[in-house]
Parts: structure tokens; sequence; C-alpha cells
């Protein structure tokens, strides 16, 4: 009863509170939609500028999608005028090739594709044919995907991520908020001087913000599914229970954590230590390249294990049974920090 | 003799300082019991310790002959903390709801008591406004009827009156002295002022975590030969330093 009661208030005061919930429901899809954007942008051809190349490099060069100009003098400053993404000249008849290279990734991928017409140019000649090359080059190996296909962008393998960070990024905020507002406007002493027990409080807290957390789950999973057409290969219901656990975890978290703040600035400064640092294990970075002593840091991160989970569900279209293992770790998590809060509450009352 | 509340041998420090020293206190059922003495002596410590929300270091409290800290007994205890505690987002009356349900009352005794307490503090026309609208003085209103809800046998009420206007007091006295009289109420009152003091039955002055001399108003005015409360209050502390 006493825990329906405090669900109840919770319930109230978040209703009450549009901004938080703008923020809880809301501020997850815009930034999901900004970054659905930003990875899905069309890629732009590169611009290269040539200058003394035959035409039939040139041919070659204009088939891998390459903007190429000519030009009848070299120079860096003609890259940086005319901005170019790179300049490929026959000097002494050697080709050189200078990139701008302000973004290493376009420079990478120009130079690649340049070599790869040089190569093609030098095997036709071996050939010593003047046409039919162009023909046996197209399609001759025939690629195939274990998971995804020739469409499958940066964006599909990160978003399972993205919308497991968000869910706990914003459930950790909140609820931790939510309860530091309560100790520092002295209601949650005040409620000790009533019956309630340490664990009624923390089971109401659990449930009275896991409302909320369900509603933001729900919503983020259906809109980047729905509305961002995200890759779906497992069961929607798995990516659901997942994200409920982690939400579990993030409120767990954000609630002990706001024992030890004193204003919601001192909140705030977790941010940076306890969300930030599980970025990077998440799984957008590779962890396999990573040190031994940071793959076993991010082990014991939540976000590391729900974004196995997710990506194993969503992208590869893994069942129940093959992410129960990091399913299980999510409660472990969960369960240790319920303990720790009701613990923490003795600070106020011993019983 | 019937006691309520049994102090025994009670120490506290937090760090170094030392909040209470050893204090030996008794108070009988049916007393109104002020708690006197300038800021950060000890006043609210002692308080919290009775209500069960602060563990004393050594000695032992009793309430009602059980020894605290003591979730069951919480229910006889209605507390009024020095700060305002309430739930600004709402109304008033949905604080007291909240609080209400807090406590073991069924829908009824619910209603009664919200009407009751709010009628006390004469807020009733005010319970649809939200707390953040209220004043300093509606504030402490509230609090004092939340303190009431559940009809607890103790009332234990940190420093009630601060930023309530003379009528209002007065009327919140009238009200404390008749719970007393015909409920056989127990109340812990904390104050700075005098007059309020001498209302009470028993007086209390303490001091640096000591109480410094304790009886009825009366006794005190004739142990220190003097005729108003407020030259108590400073003869006491002087006799002390």
């Amino acid at each position: 009863m006493r825990t329906v009661a405090v669900i109840k208030r919770i319930c109230q005061e978040m209703l009450r509170d549009k901004r938080t919930l703008a923020l809880l429901f809301v501020a997850p899809l815009i930034i999901l939609t900004l970054m659905y954007f930003l990875f899905n942008g069309n890629t732009v051809d590169p611009k290269l500028g040539v200058v003394n190349i035959d035409n039939n490099l040139v041919k070659i060069l204009e088939e891998t999608k390459i903007n190429v100009k000519h030009y009848d003098q070299a120079g860096r400053e003609l890259i940086v005028e005319e901005e170019l993404d790179g300049l490929l000249e026959l000097k002494d008849e050697k080709l050189v090739l200078t990139l701008q290279n302000s973004d290493p990734s376009i420079a990478k991928a120009l130079q690649m594709k340049v070599n790869q017409s040089v190569s093609f140019q030098a095997q036709s000649k071996v050939l010593n044919s003047n046409a039919a090359p162009l023909a046996i080059q197209k399609n001759d190996i025939d690629t195939q995907y274990v998971y995804g296909n020739s469409e499958t962008s940066f964006f599909d393998v990160l978003s399972p991520v993205l919308v497991g960070f968000f869910v706990f990024f914003f459930v950790f905020l909140i609820s931790g908020i939510g309860l530091l507002k309560e100790r520092t406007t002295g209601t949650l002493e005040r409620l000790m001087s009533t019956p309630i027990r340490r664990g009624e409080i923390v089971t109401a807290y659990l449930v009275g913000f896991g409302i909320f957390a369900v509603i933001q789950t729900v919503i983020v999973v259906l809109f980047s599914i729905n509305v961002l057409d995200m890759v779906l290969v497992g069961s929607v219901w798995h990516v659901i229970l997942i994200n409920l656990l982690l939400a579990l975890v993030a409120l767990s978290l954000g609630t002990l954590l706001s024992t030890f703040a004193a204003s919601e600035f001192q909140m705030v400064q977790f941010i940076p230590i306890a969300v930030i640092p599980q970025v990077f294990f998440a799984g957008i970075f590779p962890l396999e390249g990573m040190a031994n002593w940071l793959q076993s840091i991010g082990k014991i991160m939540p976000i590391y294990y729900a974004a196995d989970a997710l990506k194993g569900v969503m992208y590869k279209g893994l069942g129940l049974k093959d992410i129960s293992g990091d399913l299980f770790v999510l409660v472990v998590f969960a369960t240790f920090f319920i303990i720790l809060n009701i613990f923490a509450l003795k600070k106020y009352r011993r019983l | 003799m019937n006691y309520s509340i049994a102090i025994n041998q009670v120490s506290k420090s937090f760090g170094k300082k030392v909040v209470l020293n050893q204090i030996d206190l008794t108070i009988e059922e049916g007393q109104i019991y002020g708690f006197i003495g300038p800021s950060g002596a000890g006043k609210t410590t002692l308080v919290k310790m009775i209500v069960g929300m602060d563990t004393t270091d050594t000695g032992t409290i009793h309430v009602l002959n059980k020894k605290m800290p003591n979730l069951g007994l919480l229910q006889a205890i209605g507390y009024m903390a020095q700060s305002d505690a309430l739930y600004s987002e709402l109304t008033g009356m949905e604080n007291l709801k909240f609080f209400a349900s807090l406590y073991k009352l069924n829908k009824t005794e619910i209603k009664e008591r919200i009407s009751y307490a709010a009628d006390l503090v004469h807020l009733t026309n005010e319970l649809n406004k939200r707390v953040k609208a209220y004043s300093g003085g509606m504030k402490r209103r509230l609090s004092l009827a939340i303190a009431l809800i559940q009809n607890p046998k103790i009332l234990i009420l940190d420093e009630p009156t601060v930023g309530i206007d003379p009528e209002l007091r007065l009327s919140i006295w009238n009200e404390l002295l008749r719970l007393k009289n015909e409920e056989g109420k127990t109340i812990i009152v904390t104050t700075h002022v005098m007059d309020e003091a001498e209302r009470c039955d028993f007086v209390a002055m303490i001091r640096d975590g000591v109480i410094l001399t304790r009886g009825t108003p009366k006794e005190l005015k004739e142990q220190y030969q003097v005729d108003n409360f407020d030259e108590v209050f400073l003869k006491a502390g002087r006799n002390d330093s």
C-alpha cells in the first residue's frame, strides 16, 4: 500500500513536469533522427584533378565514380583553390598522387580507387586489348554477406547501440535527479519519519520511474524501427526486453549515485564518469584491438552487455538463447545496484 | 506515572563535535514539553532521535515503553520537521493524501483526518493550489497538518510556528492545548519564542548539548528570580559560561 502511494506520487509529480517528460520522450527521438541523417548522407564522389594523364586511365577513373577534372598545371595551391580531394599527375614517366587529406577517410578511399584504376590499366595493357577489359572486370567477384547486405551502412550497425545508450542515459539522469530532489527538499527525511520501509521506497522508485522508462523504451524502439527504418532481423520483443533490463540498471545506478551527490549539478558531474566511458565500450569502437586491461574494464560496463545483445538481436537476428548470457549479467547488475540502494538509505534511518 | 518518552544517558557527536552530552529526560503522558535553546544547541538532533531518524551514540530512548528506533511506533508519532518537506509540484490536498496513505488509515478515516487537519490550520480553501504557490506560513501550516494526519499519540513539532502570524499562532496553540487536555496527547515543541515556552507544562533549556535547567515555567522564573521568560533564557545562559 505504501509502495503504491509513493508510486502514485512519483507519477503525479512527473506528469506535472512537462519539460522533464519532453526530455524523456522527445529528446532521444530527435537525437536518433539527427544521427540517422548524419550517417545516412549520400557519399559525394571525390574530386580528382588530373594533369598529363592519358585518356584511357581517365576513363577508368571515371568508371570508379571519381569526378575527374583536367588541368594544365599541377601544384599544391591548385588543390586548395579548386577544393580538389586529390591531384594525379604524370611526372618524369611516374604517376604522382597528391591528396588534400583534410579528411583522412576520403583521402584513403580516393587513394585506393586510384591505385585500383592504375593497376587495372596496367593489366589491360598486358592483355593488349583496348575496349574489352572493361567488360571482363565487372562482377567477377560475387560478394556475399553473413550479416546485413551490400546496402548496410554504418548507422545500421551503430543504431542498436544508440538505442540502448539513449535509454540508459535518460533514465539514469531523470531517476537520479528525481531521488536527489527528494533528498535536497528534505522530503526523503520526512518520509523516514513515517512507517515506510527502505525497501518500499526503493521498490516504489524502481516501479514509478520504471513506468516512464518502459514508455520511453517502447517509443524509442518503435520509432527507430518504423520511422528510421533501422535494421531489425530478430524479434522486437527481445529488443524491448533488453532495453527494459538496461533501463532497470540505469534506474538503480542513477538513484544509487544520487546518494553521493549533494545537488543537481553534482549529479550532472557523474555523467562524464559513469555514462560517457560506457559509450567507448558499447561496440562503436572495435573492442578486439584494445589492450587486455582495457577490455576487462569494458566488461564491468552494463552498456557493453546490452549493446552486445542489441546488436545480436537487431542486426544478426539472434534469439533469446544466444543473448541469455548478456541478459543475465544485466540482471546481476540491477540486483547489485538495488541492494546497494537499500543500504545507502541507511544514512537516513537504520530500519 | 506513565512515561511517554524516556531518554536515558544519550550522547551523540558528529565527527569531533559533541552535539548531545549525556541527556537524561522523562516526559509524562499528556504533557506539552518545550525544548528551548539557541540554534545549534542540539534540539533538532534530540528530536530526530526520539522519532528514530537518527541513532544515539550511547544511551537509549524509549517511546511508549518501546526502544527506538522502532518502525511500528512511527504510526504513533507525528513529526513536523524544521524545514517544510513538501512536494511543491503537488497540491496541498495531494500532499495530505500522500502522507495519509503511508499510515494505517482506511478511506473514510483519511477523508476525516484530512478535513480535520486542513480546517485546523485554516487551509481548507487553499487545498487545491499547488504547494509552490503557497506562502512560507501556508507551507508551515500544511506541514503541521501533515504531522497530525494519522492522529498520533505523540506530536513532535520542530519549531512549528516560525513564519506564522500571531493570530494563527494563538489558534494553533489553543488547538495544541485542546489536544493535550481532551485527547491526552503528548506534545514536544522546540521553540525560540519565549511566550510559547511559557505555555508548556515543562520546559528544558538546552545549550551546547546539555540540559542547563528544567522545570515548569513558573519554577524556572522563581529559580532565577525574574518575571519574564526572556530573562530566564539569558540568565541560564550566563550561569553556564
